[in-house]
């Protein structure tokens, strides 16, 4: 064989291993979708999503405590992350000098890769033992998750914005903070909701914080965040090891939501992102 | 101290220019020593002693890398953004000396405008770009007015007044760069710097600028960095040339010659100056 088809088999070769690659990737979305899609979609209806969950040993019932728990929880922790992850990414791009934002990344990226279960039992042992279980600390540890994703997505949009708009403004004579207020931070907006939604995505169905901070809870609806709050990721995980199928078929149908959530969210993110682009360069 | 270029010679170019009687001119800027270090190895300009004077237009011309970017940045204190980049020597504005303790550099880039070479608006509608920086620094009567009065100065008022709300990203190069010179002007410096700012844009628009800035040249001190020298030659009352020394590898921008544009052209004093203008070199 001579070296020119030898190597145009190899070529080949490494294209369809890197194809193979590609699909086997998809196909594991396709098959997780269809098969929670099959299992749980006979459970979802109209009293699923406005309906609390039944008393134990109760047929029906529905997941709404739950689902506004969750809600409740990621809002609260998107509330402590966003202006926290936001403020982080202006002080490192925009503020810091380079001996400090050098260890700070660092951090933050340190933080991006903790085992969530560390953040849960971090939060457990801080806010929960001598206490109880509660939203708020449930929404710390979310929070202490989005942080990092946050931080990062800001900083990337930043780092986007070009270096001439900021000396634009400095030579107005404005003050940095309002350069950043005023022209920066307008440019970004649409990068750095995307973030945030994606955040959002990740920490709607983190569990393993959950079971440490807000795990107890009744199956009526609750709105008190001193209190455990109910919640998807915990509901799925306690349906699945009770013996009951209908229950197992509740589980499967909140994870279909779930998972519904996530992909929409990043659709959303997507779009966004596009937007924004497109307000940079029309 | 510069004491090559006293007034008599500013005096002549104001009988050049056919104004009536012997013209005293105020001294804006008076640059002693100047001598900008970035990092260890690299000298951008050395030495650089020269004045410029009130409602003129002084030209900075000279080879690439020879400085001439580097000077002017020095004044309005934009250099202070570039990390590493060391100042020596003094700068004295109206006799105050601009690097001294104390003097607060957004003061500075406040009364001293600056425009660059490659148009940066922001991403804002155009009336929001010439608006933004009267707003932020507090002039806050009358905006509509000023900003009608700093499109109109920089003869952009006619081409933008029916599309004020448009992205002023979707206007051509050289309207951009215009309207850079609007919002430049709306804070009402009292010197404005350009920074070659006529080299992205094609010959039409070029001459728009250069027009524009025989206009300004009534209320503003005007020094302007180009490597062309035509355009040098036909806007520019003073003109200061710079090059570069080579010295064991070492490169460095000099101040070589400054005088009347015309002297600087037809009859230069230096031979350097001579070799460059007539195009054996740069």
């Amino acid at each position: 064989m001579s070296r020119y088809s030898r190597r145009r088999l190899v070529n080949r070769a490494m294209e369809g291993i890197a194809t193979v690659a590609a699909l086997v990737a998809v196909a594991v979305l396709v098959i997780v979708v269809v098969s929670v899609t099959l299992r749980g979609a006979g459970a979802l209806s109209w009293d699923f999503f406005t309906k609390p969950q039944a008393l134990f040993g109760q047929p029906g019932g529905g997941i709404a405590n739950a689902l506004i728990g969750t809600i409740l929880l990621v809002a609260l922790a998107t509330a402590i992350a966003l202006p926290v992850g936001v403020l982080t990414a202006i002080y490192l791009t925009e503020f810091a000098p380079r001996r400090l934002a050098v260890p700070i990344q660092i951090v933050i990226d340190v933080l991006a890769g903790l085992p969530t279960i560390v953040i849960g039992i971090f939060v457990y042992a801080l806010l929960v033992i001598g206490h109880t279980q509660s939203g708020l600390a449930g929404a710390i540890a979310l929070a202490i998750i989005m942080l990092p994703l946050v931080a990062r997505a800001t900083q990337e949009v930043l780092l986007l914005v070009p270096s001439t708009l900021r000396e634009a403004s400095l030579a107005l004579g404005v003050r940095r903070w309002r350069t950043v207020l005023g022209v920066i931070l307008p440019s970004s907006v649409g990068g750095i909701l995307t973030g945030t939604v994606l955040a959002v995505a990740r920490a709607a169905g983190e569990t393993a914080p959950l079971l440490f901070t807000s795990s107890i809870f009744a199956n009526t609806v609750q709105t008190d965040i001193t209190k455990a709050l109910p919640n998807i990721p915990v509901l799925i995980f306690t349906y699945s090891e009770q013996a009951d199928p209908a229950l197992h078929e509740q589980a499967w149908a909140a994870a279909l939501v779930l998972i519904a959530f996530v992909l929409l969210a990043s659709l959303a993110a997507k779009a966004l992102l596009a937007r924004s682009r497109r307000k940079l360069n029309p | 101290m510069s004491g090559s270029f006293t007034m008599p010679r500013v005096i002549d170019v104001a009988q050049a220019r056919r104004e009536s009687g012997p013209v005293q001119r105020e001294v804006v800027f008076e640059v002693q020593g100047l001598t900008v270090n970035y990092g260890r190895a690299t000298t951008a300009v050395s030495d650089v002693d020269l004045e410029i004077y009130r409602n003129l237009i002084t030209a900075v011309i000279g080879p690439s890398g020879c400085g001439k970017s580097t000077f002017i940045r020095c004044l309005n204190r934009m250099n202070d953004l570039v990390p590493g980049a060391k100042i020596e020597g003094r700068i004295l504005y109206h006799g105050d000396d601009l690097y001294a303790s104390g003097v607060d550099p957004v003061e500075v880039r406040r009364r001293i405008g600056m425009v660059f070479q490659k148009a940066n608006p922001f991403p804002k509608s155009i009336y929001d770009n010439v608006a933004w920086g009267p707003r932020v620094l507090g002039m806050k009567k009358n905006v509509d007015e000023r900003v009608e009065n700093a499109l109109r100065s920089a003869a952009l008022w006619e081409e933008v007044k029916d599309r004020l709300k448009k992205n002023a990203l979707s206007l051509s190069g050289g309207q951009q760069q215009r309207l850079c010179i609007a919002r430049a002007i709306a804070i009402e410096p009292e010197v404005l710097l350009l920074d070659e700012p006529a080299s992205a844009l094609d010959p039409i628009a070029t001459s728009a600028i250069e027009d524009l800035m025989h206009e300004l040249k009534r209320d503003y001190t005007l020094v302007i960095v180009t490597h062309n020298m035509q355009q040098a030659a036909r806007v520019a009352d003073l003109t200061a040339f710079f090059s570069l020394e080579v010295d064991d590898h070492r490169r460095t921008g000099v101040l070589v010659e400054y005088d009347a544009t015309d002297k600087i052209f037809t009859n230069p004093s230096d031979k350097r100056t001579e070799d460059y203008v007539t195009g054996r070199f740069g």
